[in-house]
């Protein structure tokens, strides 16, 4: 299996987060990572989905996804072929005796430090799922007390935008 | 004018001419207005069950959108059985509900229920209108989404307070469907490349499906199969596509196919599928079916093509379309390519249908074979009779020994396999084609799950005819437990001949309609024939048949089609070369 990252332009309409959702565990798929939000177009929404599953079941879903009325468009963007970005805000312990190689974590990463307390500092960073998984690898030695991630975005390298062609 | 008003003026509009339903709270507002409809007719069933199917029968027959109403909690989940059915099978209904009002929706509320969440993995769409001005948008778009590419039912959900506001009404309003654009011309290329398929193929299949019916391809592929000399075969939602009287109808493939049709596909190296899906009960085991078959995959869901059983040469487009560019490609291409002779490949198929033939035994306890029934009525109705049927033994052999010639003569549930189905699409069908005769052939079982809709053909001059071929039993399921449970019959007796409850001729004429038995071989034609003469009410006729009897040629559930079963025990395609 491999992981894939769709970007899929949709309707701006009540329940088509639940159609797509439902499509996915419907057809047996899990979905790693989603993200919803605004584009450049009023009445569109752009929804960018991570799954790990093999190249012809990913084709069938795919399938599947155009046929919803709602779905306008879905790309699959290339992790070389494209910008993809996570944000992660971890509330990692932090006292006197630790908070300086806590810091030095967090400049290594080019995250930064958000919110401050005697016992603890929330971290925001931004990144692959790779590189903030190294993150939190590192921050895990001094307890995470909490973490809370978004979903993946994802936008082509380039000039191109394929809200532009789908649009028109 | 109100909302209500907008939505009876808006199904007027896009030339909806029945509705199936019944009134409650949240729909009444709709109701109103339509009592001075003259263009919608409004036939008034006894469970929304009863209309959803109506709508599909409706729908199967003539081609056009059924459409069934509902109020909001019971009455629309009621609906939720004929859309799943629908679904399956690529029909085209409209299903308009009413909806708790606005500000009531998700509090709970009195017969609430959120249908559009409900009805999504089972509807081509649905939508909840917020907006009384959204209306004919609403009603069109419903319309133009269920009858275009892949037909599908369409879920309509109207809150009350929508419905008995004021708005405005304009016909046509405009389409917002930027999501929504069907294939239907295919790709001049890979109906190039299938044409080489085929010209270069000795032992092609022609793999007919459902889709050739909705997309009124059947005289296309009368001239496709005459010009090119492949054998056909039909499934069960093609039945009808092309004429059974036709030398190269191999017949019906699949879990009760004939073993023709199910081991020309087998032994075939070129599946040309048309508008079909490579359903399970087709092709059986998907790993042995069809092993030396490359494969032509036409169909206008692009989610179909390789779905099952990846296709060489894919093509995605209306079905007419393709069929119609296919014959001229296949002209071009004969005019170079080095003709294939499909003499022996006729020759095999040949010996293989004409020993294994379709047939019945009479059953050794001298009661009424159940086949016999069926191939009777077949013979004795008029040409241009349609035939539908419930989901079991009766819906195999009326399958099988009903000999179909046209298109939209065979209507059933195939996909979601829904007993109960008959008796109310035979009341759609009717509506839809009231000069012709409707036969549902049915089961006991099934005929006690939707039978309360002949008081509505009674009432509303629907006079279908339903022949239940009661063995008294869940014939199918007993006939899985007599070759698979060891003879255990766990609930499958549903007593109808033991005690004679309920007695068909009497329930039938408390229904409003006329009861005929018949208990002997003697004694069918006579029926059949009073049952064709009555014309005023609809008739039951009780065919009181042998329980042993059983539906063969079988593939047993998870095994390859090349197990086929002629008869109990004998596999004519196995470890053996025909």
């Amino acid at each position: 299996m491999t992981r894939h990252t769709l970007s899929v332009l949709v309707e701006d309409k009540p329940g088509v987060l639940a159609r797509v959702a439902g499509l996915f565990s419907r057809r047996g798929f899990n979905i790693e990572s989603l993200a919803v939000g605004r584009t450049e177009y009023p009445d569109i929404s752009r929804m960018t989905i991570v799954v790990s599953v093999d190249e012809l079941p990913l084709e069938q879903v795919t399938k599947q996804l155009n046929k919803l009325i709602n779905v306008i468009k879905i790309v699959e963007l290339e992790p070389s072929a494209s910008v993809q970005r996570q944000l992660v805000l971890i509330k990692v312990r932090a006292d006197a005796t630790v908070r300086s190689q806590v810091l030095e974590t967090v400049q290594l990463f080019r995250a930064k430090v958000v919110d401050v307390s005697p016992e603890a500092v929330t971290i925001e960073a931004t990144g692959t799922s790779e590189k903030l998984d190294a993150l939190l690898r590192m921050l895990e030695p001094y307890g995470l007390r909490e973490i809370v991630q978004s979903g993946m975005v994802a936008i082509g390298r380039g000039a191109r935008s394929i809200t532009a062609t789908a649009v028109r | 004018m109100t909302g209500a008003q907008s939505l009876v003026r808006s199904l007027e509009a896009v030339g909806c001419e029945v509705v199936f339903g019944i009134p409650g709270g949240t729909i009444l507002p709709a109701y109103d207005p339509l009592l001075d409809s003259t263009k919608v007719r409004h036939i008034l069933v006894r469970h929304e069950q009863g209309a959803g199917h109506a709508a599909t029968g409706y729908a199967q027959a003539t081609g056009k959108v059924g459409v069934c109403m509902a109020t909001s909690g019971p009455g629309a989940t009621n609906l939720v059985t004929p859309i799943a059915d629908a679904n399956m099978d690529s029909v085209p209904i409209v299903a308009i509900t009413g909806q708790q009002s606005r500000p009531l929706i998700g509090t709970d509320a009195f017969q609430e229920a959120d249908i559009c969440g409900i009805t999504m993995p089972i509807t081509k769409h649905n939508v909840l209108v917020t907006d009384p001005a959204d209306i004919p948008r609403a009603i069109a778009e419903a319309f133009h989404i269920a009858s275009t590419g892949r037909p599908g039912p369409v879920l309509v959900d109207i809150p009350k307070d929508v419905l008995q506001e004021q708005t405005s009404f304009s016909w046509p309003p405009e389409m917002r469907l930027p999501g929504y654009r069907p294939t239907t011309r295919p790709h001049g290329k890979q109906v190039r490349e299938a044409a080489k398929l085929i010209v270069a193929a000795s032992k092609p299949v022609l793999y007919v499906g459902g889709g050739v019916i909705k997309a009124d391809a059947h005289a296309e592929l009368l001239l496709l199969a005459e010009e090119s000399g492949i054998p056909v075969v039909t499934t069960l939602m093609a039945r009808g596509a092309f004429p059974d009287s036709h030398e190269q109808h191999m017949g019906m493939p699949g879990m009760h196919g004939t073993v023709g049709a199910v081991a020309a596909m087998q032994k075939s190296d070129l599946l040309i599928a048309l508008g079909a899906r490579f359903d399970d009960r087709v092709t059986g085991q998907l790993n042995s079916f069809a092993p030396d078959a490359q494969i032509i995959h036409a169909d206008i869901d692009p989610a179909e093509i390789s779905k099952n059983r990846r296709a060489d040469v894919p093509i995605v487009g209306d079905c007419k379309e393709i069929i119609t560019e296919l014959i001229d490609a296949l002209r071009t291409e004969r005019e170079t390519a080095t003709k294939v002779d499909l003499a022996p490949w006729w020759a095999t198929l040949n010996s293989i249908r004409e020993t294994f033939p379709l047939g019945y035994d009479w059953p050794e306890d001298g009661t009424l074979s159940p086949q016999y029934a069926i191939e009777r009525i077949g013979v004795l109705s008029p040409a241009d009779t349609i035939y539908t049927a419930g989901v079991g033994q009766h819906q195999m052999w009326a399958a099988q020994f009903v000999k179909y010639e046209h298109p939209r003569t065979w209507i059933n549930s195939g996909g979601l396999g829904t007993m109960g189905f008959a008796v109310p699409a035979a009341m759609g069908i009717k509506a839809g084609e009231p000069g012709r005769t409707v036969w549902a052939i049915d089961g006991d079982g099934c005929f006690q799950m939707t039978n309360q809709e002949l008081a509505t053909c009674a009432i509303e001059g629907l006079p279908v005819k339903i022949a239940v071929i009661n063995n008294g039993n869940l014939g199918m399921v007993r006939q899985w437990q007599t070759l698979f449970y060891g003879e255990r019959y766990s609930n499958t007796d549903l007593g109808t001949h033991k005690h004679r409850i309920p007695d068909f001729k009497l329930l039938a004429e408390a229904l409003g309609c006329a009861g005929l038995r018949a208990e002997s071989r003697e004694e069918v034609d006579e029926v059949i024939g009073k049952a064709l003469e009555i014309n005023d009410r609809p008739v039951v006729v009780d065919f009181v048949v042998g329980k042993d009897a059983q539906v063969w040629p079988m593939v047993a559930a998870g095994t390859g089609n090349s197990e086929i079963m002629a008869a109990r025990g004998i596999r004519p395609l196995f470890d053996e070369d025909l």
